[in-house]
């Protein structure tokens, strides 16, 4: 497999703004921040690649930096072997908070992400239908956000994702907020889902089983300002089984380089 | 039983009233009874007085508001997406707000003469401002995640506009209506007293210099319970599906 993505000495210093009170006006200066320090790494194509750290290490300002959101302060991202100057419909993002318009109803807003204007209603319907029986949403159709429980929520912004046919899907914590059980069952879905579809995912976490479980690579970040420490390579068959020899030994791995030494 | 208690409550205010006219002896010329009201009531509305002044001053308020709406909701969509257009304008929209709308009756009789022109200008200025106020905060409170989200699909411009920023500030801008038409009402009374010939403020000041107290409580008690139809009616658009979200999620 080819690289898909290249990140070369990438350096991200962000200016921060403080303001100091003085009598009837404030006096602005600028402080820098060093957030994202060289970072160096390729990402394959079609691979599932997870991005681990401490939080507030940077990680959101890496992705919306690879998919143009954000500029670089020194070094480039290349993306099939041109430099990424700004934001592309191929790439589309999942963030951490809820994202589905809460005035539309599921299919209303899964049909956002479709592209091609010109199809008729019923062609229009039919695809979005496919793409919400795909996540497990069909019968809840016409049901408003607020009606949909948290992860139906996260399932529809999934659809509304895939049905746009991203390249690259980038995803910034998308199961942090829900409950345990309802996570577990979302990591199945996005391993389905993956092999169902030809596209890269980055893929924030900071659940390190959901790493170990989905990653075809996993990136463990340093605390500000951002290293990479560890870049591993996980060439094994889905489903996985956490508690065997080899997946135990990397998560101690991981574990260590983030600095835990009793957690397990 | 929860919808009777407000008639309930309605009924201990007519007994009140009732009850304190009698037990303070007061003449009939200064606070008519209840039943002097009713019937007073009543008498116009057969005679088709009510009505005819009622529509006249719905008349004035439709117009008014309404231009108020259709031009404040536009501008402030607007206004509330361009920062520096809203820092420029806002003190201007600060200074405008506080001069009540009666203070513009000279300017409105100067400008548009007797009629129903000068009350619909001055219906159009009580609503417009806040309406205005209203819609911009509407928009400067949409959750930025709404806009990236929009921005990652990449709808633009008028797309943007009625896709995302319009339905994500309707709940507000609802309630900016509702209170907006409270206003409307409030104003078209001292109106109607001052530019007209018509409509309920009219019917007030008419039956005042004639001394009919009975007549000027009648007119009054319609106001209000207009007012509290129109409060009705716009609740109900709050219920639609597509608005309801903002009261859902909290």
């Amino acid at each position: 497999m080819e690289d898909k993505i290249l990140v070369k000495d990438l350096k991200k210093i962000y200016l921060e703004r403080r303001a100091k009170r003085r009598f009837l006006s404030q006096c602005h200066y600028k402080e820098e921040c060093l957030v994202l320090n060289d970072l160096n790494f390729r990402v394959k194509n079609g691979s599932f690649t997870c991005f681990i750290g401490p939080s507030g290490c940077g990680k959101s300002t890496l992705l919306r930096i690879i998919a143009g959101f954000d500029r670089p302060s020194s070094g480039e991202i290349v993306i099939d072997g041109k430099r990424v100057k700004g934001p592309s419909k191929r790439h589309v993002f999942v963030f951490q908070e809820d994202g589905l318009f809460p005035w539309l109803t599921a299919r209303q807003n899964v049909a956002i992400g479709l592209k091609e204007r010109s199809k008729s209603k019923e062609e229009w319907d039919s695809e979005v239908d496919e793409y919400l029986e795909l996540v497990g949403l069909t019968g809840f159709e016409n049901h408003y956000p607020h009606e949909l429980s948290g992860g139906m929520r996260r399932r529809a912004e999934v659809a509304r994702a895939l049905i746009s046919n991203p390249d690259i899907l980038f995803m910034d914590e998308p199961f942090g907020a829900l409950d345990f059980v309802t996570r577990l069952q979302m990591r199945e879905e996005m391993v389905n889902v993956h092999a169902m579809f030809d596209m890269t995912i980055l893929f924030i976490t900071h659940d390190i089983d959901e790493a170990l479980q989905l990653g075809d690579q996993i990136i463990v970040l340093s605390d500000r300002p951002s290293k990479i420490k560890r870049d591993i390579v996980l060439n094994f068959p889905h489903p996985r089984d956490l508690t065997k020899g080899e997946l135990q030994e990397i998560r101690k791995e991981i574990y260590y380089q983030m600095g835990l030494h009793v957690a397990l | 039983m929860r919808r009777f208690s407000s008639l309930w409550a309605f009924l201990f205010l007519i007994l009140l009233w009732e009850g304190i006219k009698l037990g303070l002896k007061i003449p009939e010329y200064m606070l008519p009874s209840p039943q002097r009201v009713l019937s007073a009531l009543l008498s116009m509305l057969v005679s088709g007085e009510l009505l005819k002044n009622t529509v006249a001053s719905l008349f004035r308020v439709t117009w008014g508001f309404y231009l108020a709406v259709f031009t404040a909701i536009p501008i402030g969509l607007f206004l509330g997406r361009n920062l520096l257009a809203m820092k420029a304008f806002t003190p201007i929209i600060n200074f405008l707000r506080p001069i009540s709308p009666l203070a513009w009756i000279p300017i409105a009789l100067m400008w548009f003469g007797i009629g129903d022109k000068p009350a619909i200008f001055l219906i159009f200025l009580a609503s417009f401002f806040p309406m205005l106020v209203f819609t911009m905060s509407a928009v400067t409170n949409i959750k930025p995640i709404y806009f990236r989200v929009a921005k990652n699909f990449g709808l633009k411009g008028r797309e943007l506009y009625l896709k995302v920023i319009l339905p994500a500030a309707l709940p507000e801008i609802l309630v900016g209506v509702r209170i907006t038409l409270g206003t409307a009402w409030l104003v078209i009374v001292a109106a109607e007293m001052i530019a007209v010939k018509s409509g309920l403020g009219y019917l007030i000041i008419d039956a005042r210099n004639s001394l009919r107290m009975d007549k000027v409580i009648a007119g009054m008690i319609v106001i209000g319970i207009v007012g509290l139809i129109l409060d009705i009616f716009i609740r109900q658009i709050e219920r639609f599906p597509s608005v309801e979200w903002s009261q859902m999620r909290r």
